[in-house]
């Protein structure tokens, strides 16, 4: 088990190495750039150049591809095209917002997710089963922004029971920096749970399919009992897998939120340096990003080498 | 409807059942057709009766459930003078577990893959009020008494971690340990080889007897059902044909129907003078990528006569059929077929020996294509191998049909409209279209009911006769090899331990391996069961007297 853990690490470890080739790439090949958009259209040829010759992009590529890795082995993510700042302390502050707001999500919707999958399989084919049927199709569609904006001009316009905007301030108060997150809380957990939902009800009707349950029916336990001790293990590995894969939809989705509600957060910043051509930026935003990814995803093979005593312990 | 001694109330009492399940085309399918029986305390009643009988519908009753969509349409069952279909379902299950159990048939599939065998075993027990403590002690001490290893720690496995068989013995623990007094055992040990399933049935059956309890043993097998039960019916079509003690039934069975299971168990072949081989098989070694399956394998088939390949699972024995075939290169020793050498690659071998070598699948039911008529089927192996097509082809067809004794008319059909023991005969004229010199059965027999089986082993039989082919029999059914094959060949673990003539190797086996195989062979004869458990010392107490 040991060695398959370590054959997962690696494997995620070369992954994260492929995506900040991709990621370069991608930011080589991002047309615009960052010093006549920052300078405007009256500056000169020369001073474009000089701009850019002072933030080290004469280099070839492949040297500050390479500059860039040598960088980021030391935790040092680079400079900011744009004003030349430590893009390290440009991210902390955001990525505390984005934790607080991704957190806050996950946090609501995957309990919320699992408990109306888990219900919807138990109680198949009944009134709750089409009614968690119905709200999942109807929010699976949804798109964020669309949401986003309905429940701003509805919540925030029309009642105003909350702020369209979501800025938190220092000083603060907890409650009103919760306040200040429902709208976009609510918004991702609207539209991510039903994925999960839907894949917790497939995978214990599946599991209620099987011999075992059928014994332990005959066995004569109670039904809470067969759903908790006989089909809740064993649907545990296929259902972390997609508790994971929906917060890989919340990172996701958070970039879209985030500009909706001008969140400070990391999706925001990345939005804004794209349009700023600050290439940089985009990359180490987007590396994080990746990384969080692939952290996720390896984390699901785990979560599923440990629910199975297969994988767990040798014959 | 029987004397039972001391007439208490009866533990089980089924009156005039009868259960329908909605059928094809709305009109109602009935399962269970008017079946009435009494089981007393400690009694043990053997069901038998072919697939579709009625047999796991009527065991299922006894616990008050019913599957997917069926219904009792009339009737009643009482379980210790309670009526189950008119209880409330709390209190129905409150009666599973308590005063009765369930012993399925893949015990692999019925324990929960994500949780220790003892915390299974004693959840009923538990769920009844028993101490923690206390039911471990009596899982252990039910651990021990069916016979598996290291009972104090053998709780802690995984099912994983067991064999079929130990996990077979762990059910019927977990069945026992919360002391119901009617067990339903449906098919236990029909998944096991033959000597695995015969230290289940001792250790299965001392344990009844031990714990008094009353059982109901589901089974297609008439002589393993001979040895458990005290007791035995009949079923066929959801109907009771015959019912009564044990020897009366098998000794003087009444009805026709019981009389062909009694016989379909003595087909005996003449055997035939030996022939040179046609099919030589020297130093064969073959392999699934890393785990070796067979090893230095020397054996040979006579032309226009049968060698029955015998073995338990993972013995090799098809993965034999398989590389004879081409269908997995071997990767040492040769394989000569009528005096030539065979490729191992299916591939580069010619037409001709493609054509000479035929397989007959274990389940028709995946051998065939379910989208393409039987005249498709058969008539692809005629223009593949003979070149035949359009009114040749169907004429042959036809032939070939009424050779397998099948109606032409079901040229037309798709093999979903045949039933099992049609779809094999469909498979062995496929076989046939080819004209083949050899023909390798893999298991042929083994997925059909016995007078089924028995019907294509007659047919096997008279083929053989009119054609001329000679077959590689693979089995492990050692009725059929008796009624089929001239020579014989024992696998274990991919090598050869005994072959020989027939009649030479079953009489007088000469190692101590196929002698045990043999021995374990389920019989019809009273005691047989005893007389095993008794050489073997097994920890068996039976006492036909045993009180309860």
């Amino acid at each position: 088990m040991g060695r398959l853990i370590l054959r997962r690490g690696g494997t995620g470890g070369l992954l994260v190495l492929a995506s900040t080739l991709l990621l370069f790439l991608a930011g080589e090949m991002m047309p615009g750039d960052f010093a006549s958009k920052l300078l405007g259209a009256s500056a000169t040829p020369e001073t474009v150049e000089a701009l850019r010759l002072s933030r080290g992009l004469d280099a070839s590529p492949a040297a500050r591809y390479l500059a860039w890795l040598g960088g980021l082995l030391h935790g040092d993510l680079g400079l900011s095209l744009t004003n030349g700042r430590e893009i390290g302390a440009l991210i902390a502050s955001r990525l505390g917002n984005t934790l607080l707001l991704a957190g806050l999500a996950a946090a609501v919707a995957v309990p919320l997710a699992l408990a109306l999958g888990t219900l919807a399989a138990v109680f198949r084919d009944s009134w709750i089963d089409r009614a968690v049927l119905v709200l999942t199709m109807v929010t699976v569609a949804t798109p964020e922004f669309f949401f986003a904006y309905v429940a701003i001009a509805v919540l925030a316009v029309e009642l105003n029971w909350l702020p369209s905007i979501s800025i938190p301030r220092p000083g603060m108060s907890v409650w009103e920096v919760l306040q200040v997150l429902v709208l976009p809380v609510l918004t991702l957990v609207v539209t991510s749970t039903a994925h999960v939902a839907r894949m917790t009800r497939a995978s214990i009707v599946a599991a209620m399919e099987q011999d075992y349950v059928g014994t332990a029916m005959l066995k004569g336990l109670p039904r809470g009992r067969i759903v908790l001790r006989h089909i809740l293990p064993n649907v545990a590995a296929p259902v972390s897998a997609v508790v994971v894969m929906t917060l890989a939809d919340i990172v996701v989705g958070l970039i879209i939120v985030e500009t909706i509600f001008a969140y400070p957060g990391m999706g925001q910043l990345m939005v804004d340096s794209v349009a700023k051509r600050d290439i940089t930026v985009v990359q180490a935003c987007g590396l994080i990003f990746a990384a969080t990814y692939i952290f996720l995803n390896m984390a699901a093979d785990m979560l599923a080498i440990a629910f199975n005593p297969r994988l767990r312990s040798a014959r | 409807m029987k004397p039972e001694p001391a007439m208490k109330v009866p533990l089980l009492a089924i009156d005039r059942l009868e259960i329908e399940a909605p059928g094809k085309g709305g009109a109602p399918l009935r399962l269970i057709d008017g079946v009435s029986l009494q089981l007393a305390p400690g009694r043990v009643l053997g069901l038998i009766g072919e697939s579709g009988a009625g047999k796991s519908t009527l065991g299922l009753a006894a616990l008050g459930v019913l599957r997917g969509g069926q219904r009792m349409t009339a009737g009643e069952v009482r379980l210790a003078g309670q009526p189950l279909g008119r209880l409330d379902p709390g209190a129905m299950r409150r009666l599973r577990g308590r005063e009765v159990a369930y012993v399925a048939q893949s015990a692999a599939a019925a324990f929960n893959p994500a949780q220790r065998l003892i915390d299974q075993v004693i959840e009923t027990a538990l769920a009844c009020g028993m101490s923690r403590a206390g039911a471990r002690a009596r899982a252990i001490d039910l651990f021990a008494r069916l016979g598996l290893p290291d009972p104090a720690r053998f709780g802690g496995r995984f099912p994983h971690q067991a064999s079929g068989g130990q996990l077979q013995r762990a059910m019927t623990a977990m069945a026992m340990c919360a002391r119901p007094r009617l067990i339903v055992f449906d098919e236990p040990t029909t998944a096991l080889d033959v000597t695995t399933q015969i230290e289940v049935l001792v250790a299965v059956r001392s344990a009844i007897r031990e714990e008094g309890m009353a059982a109901l043993y589901i089974s297609h097998d008439l002589a393993l059902v001979a040895q458990m039960a005290d007791e035995i019916m009949v079923l066929r079509h959801g109907r009771m044909v015959e019912h009564g003690p044990v020897r009366q039934v098998i000794d003087a069975p009444k009805s026709p129907y019981t009389q062909a299971l009694i016989g379909a168990r003595g087909l005996v072949r003449t055997p035939r003078p030996s022939a040179a081989p046609i099919l030589e098989v020297r130093g064969l070694d073959a392999a699934y990528g890393e785990m070796k399956v067979i090893g230095d394998l020397t054996l040979s088939v006579p032309e226009g006569g049968t060698l029955a390949v015998i073995g338990e699972s993972g013995s090799g024995k098809s993965t034999l059929g398989r590389a004879i075939c081409g269908l997995l290169p071997w990767s040492a020793g040769s394989v000569r077929f009528a005096g030539r050498d065979l490729a191992p690659e299916l591939r580069r071998r010619t037409r001709a020996e493609l054509k000479d070598i035929q397989l007959i699948h274990q389940l028709p039911d995946l051998a065939l294509n379910p989208r393409r008529s039987v005249g498709a089927a058969i008539g692809a192996a005629l223009a593949r191998f003979r070149g035949l097509r359009g009114a040749a082809a169907r004429e042959e067809t036809a032939r070939l049909l009424r050779q397998v004794d099948l109606d032409p008319s079901l040229a037309a059909r798709l093999p979903g409209a045949l039933s099992g023991g049609q779809k094999q005969r469909v498979c062995i004229a496929r076989a046939l279209a080819a004209e083949p010199r050899l023909i390798i059965c893999d298991e042929v027999t083994s997925a059909l009911d016995p007078l089924v089986a028995e019907g294509v082993l007659k047919l096997l039989s008279r083929l053989q006769a009119e054609t001329g082919a000679s077959y590689l029999f693979i089995t492990h059914d050692f009725g059929a090899v008796a009624s089929i094959a001239d020579e014989v060949a024992v696998m274990k673990q991919g090598g050869l331990v005994a072959s020989g003539a027939l009649a030479d190797v079953f009489d007088a086996p000469p190692d101590p391996y196929t002698a045990a195989l043999l021995e374990a062979v389920p019989q019809l004869s009273p005691g047989w069961l005893d007389e095993i458990a008794a050489r073997r010392s097994l920890p068996d107490t039976a006492r036909k007297d045993h009180a309860v």
